[in-house]
């Protein structure tokens, strides 16, 4: 999918994506020479169907993780499914309200989204992970339901 | 009035959402995970309620019985029976970043099934959105079979079973995962019913160029719990029927056997493969099946 500014003649760039919390999706488009940005809003039947794909609009900036599609979807897990063989490592730190945001997930998928939030910081140069950046990892890697 | 611009392939910068990249690379994944298995093939049956679960689970233990490296993969994920037959009672399955890990069963089947991920008595349900859930149910069915077949390690083997629930659509979906699917068995029971329903199936994997490696007849009888004889239980000749018209052998046909219900409710399929009447045929049928698979299997007596 690729988003052209009409006026200006100029394929328009990837720039963010937005998951409000309602299971729609926004993705954000700026034209490189006037500026203008527009958004792709698709609604929570589209939404899902993307989410179902197992592919992420604008492109993935971590790698898919095992089980991927079926962690972050279905329900019913069992909370002791999986038991997590190595734990992220590294220079980021969690802030004590992460590390309790983080204890609300159900641990069928917790050891994932650990992952991917210590990935994501470990990416932007992020040292601690806090509330705010996993809003922000949560966005722009379009987790939804994480 | 029509406004003019270029078009998508006018474009020169790169597509950054990549969405058909994406999916190929979802396939590769596959491709990468199953280079070390020699053959996958398919047990399916385009009708429900034939024991296709119960032959799948019994053949992957008669083929480890005959020295094969055997996985089994239930992709019945609305129905997952396979980890419960193989004995494989759900323990925490060790995830990391290279996959998950499966179970080996007793009779030395490394298994993976829905049943395992899921709280007793769950429904398989996905997080949606309140409707339109016919949209994109199937798509996510199938991304977990995917996942099934690129996540877990299933290391080096020589088969994998692929336990598909009954119907059609499986079948498509996994051979566009696997294209090079080694083929499907096929199992009905006696029934005229079954094999106008399992008709649909071969003629599916017929026009989609999967080989079909033979017929497997289930209940073909009743083995007596006393004497051991064999009496009729469902009229019909299925088998002999859709494999004259097909022209696809008869790998075997299992009698239903008492002493075989049993083990597989105790999850006991080596117990299954070597001390029942049906275990034995299924025993057999296991090494019919190695044979145009190029896979050598210990020959009869020789097994453990």
């Amino acid at each position: 999918m690729k988003f052209l500014c009409v006026e200006c003649d100029e394929q328009m760039m990837f720039e963010q994506r937005q998951l409000p919390g309602d299971g729609t999706l926004a993705a954000t488009f700026r034209c490189p020479k006037c500026e203008r940005v527009v958004a792709m809003l698709t609604n929570p039947m589209e939404t899902q169907l993307v989410s179902s794909l197992g592919i992420k609009i604008g492109g993935r900036e971590v790698p898919e993780q095992p089980l991927e599609t079926i962690r972050s979807g279905l329900v019913g897990g069992r909370e002791d499914a999986f038991e997590e063989s190595e734990v992220p490592a590294g220079p980021v730190a969690w802030s004590q309200d992460a590390i309790d945001r983080l204890g609300i997930v159900p641990t069928f998928v917790r050891g994932m989204v650990k992952r991917i939030y210590a990935d994501y910081a470990k990416e932007n140069g992020i040292p601690e992970i806090t509330p705010a950046v996993m809003d922000r990892a949560r966005s722009d890697l379009g987790l939804e339901g994480m | 009035m029509t406004i003019r611009h270029r078009t998508y392939a006018e474009l020169s910068s790169k597509d950054v959402s990549g969405l058909g990249e994406q999916v190929s690379a979802q396939t590769q994944r596959v491709a990468e995970r199953l280079a070390g298995v020699r053959s996958c093939v398919a047990v399916m049956s385009g009708k429900g309620g034939v024991g296709k679960s119960l032959v799948s689970a019994a053949l992957a233990a008669a083929m480890s019985r005959l020295g094969l490296r055997v996985g089994l993969l239930d992709a019945d994920l609305v129905g997952p029976t396979a980890a419960r037959l193989s004995g494989v009672s759900a323990p925490s399955l060790v995830i990391s970043e290279t996959g998950v890990e499966p179970p080996v069963s007793e009779a030395g089947v490394r298994v993976m099934s829905m049943d395992l991920l899921l709280e007793e008595g769950s429904p398989m349900a996905w997080r949606e959105p309140d409707a339109d859930s016919f949209v994109w149910r199937g798509t996510q069915e199938r991304g977990a079979l995917r996942e099934f077949l690129a996540d877990v390690k299933w290391g080096e083997l020589d088969v994998l079973l692929l336990d598909l629930p009954p119907g059609t659509q499986r079948l498509v979906d996994l051979f566009e995962l696997v294209p090079n699917l080694s083929g499907a068995v096929v199992v009905t029971i006696p029934t005229s019913a079954s094999a106008v329903a399992v008709q649909r199936s071969i003629a599916l994997a017929r026009a989609r160029g999967i080989p079909l490696l033979g017929i497997v007849e289930n209940m073909a009888g009743y083995a007596c719990d006393g004497c051991g004889q064999v009496g009729e239980l469902f009229p019909g000749d299925a088998a002999e029927r859709l494999s004259e018209t097909h022209s696809v052998p008869v790998l075997a046909r299992i009698p239903f056997d008492v002493a075989a219900g049993r083990a597989a409710e105790s999850g006991s399929m080596g117990d299954l493969v070597s001390g029942t009447e049906a275990g034995g045929m299924i025993l057999e049928l296991a090494r019919r099946l190695a044979e145009p698979l190029g896979l050598q299997a210990l020959p009869a007596g020789e097994q453990p």
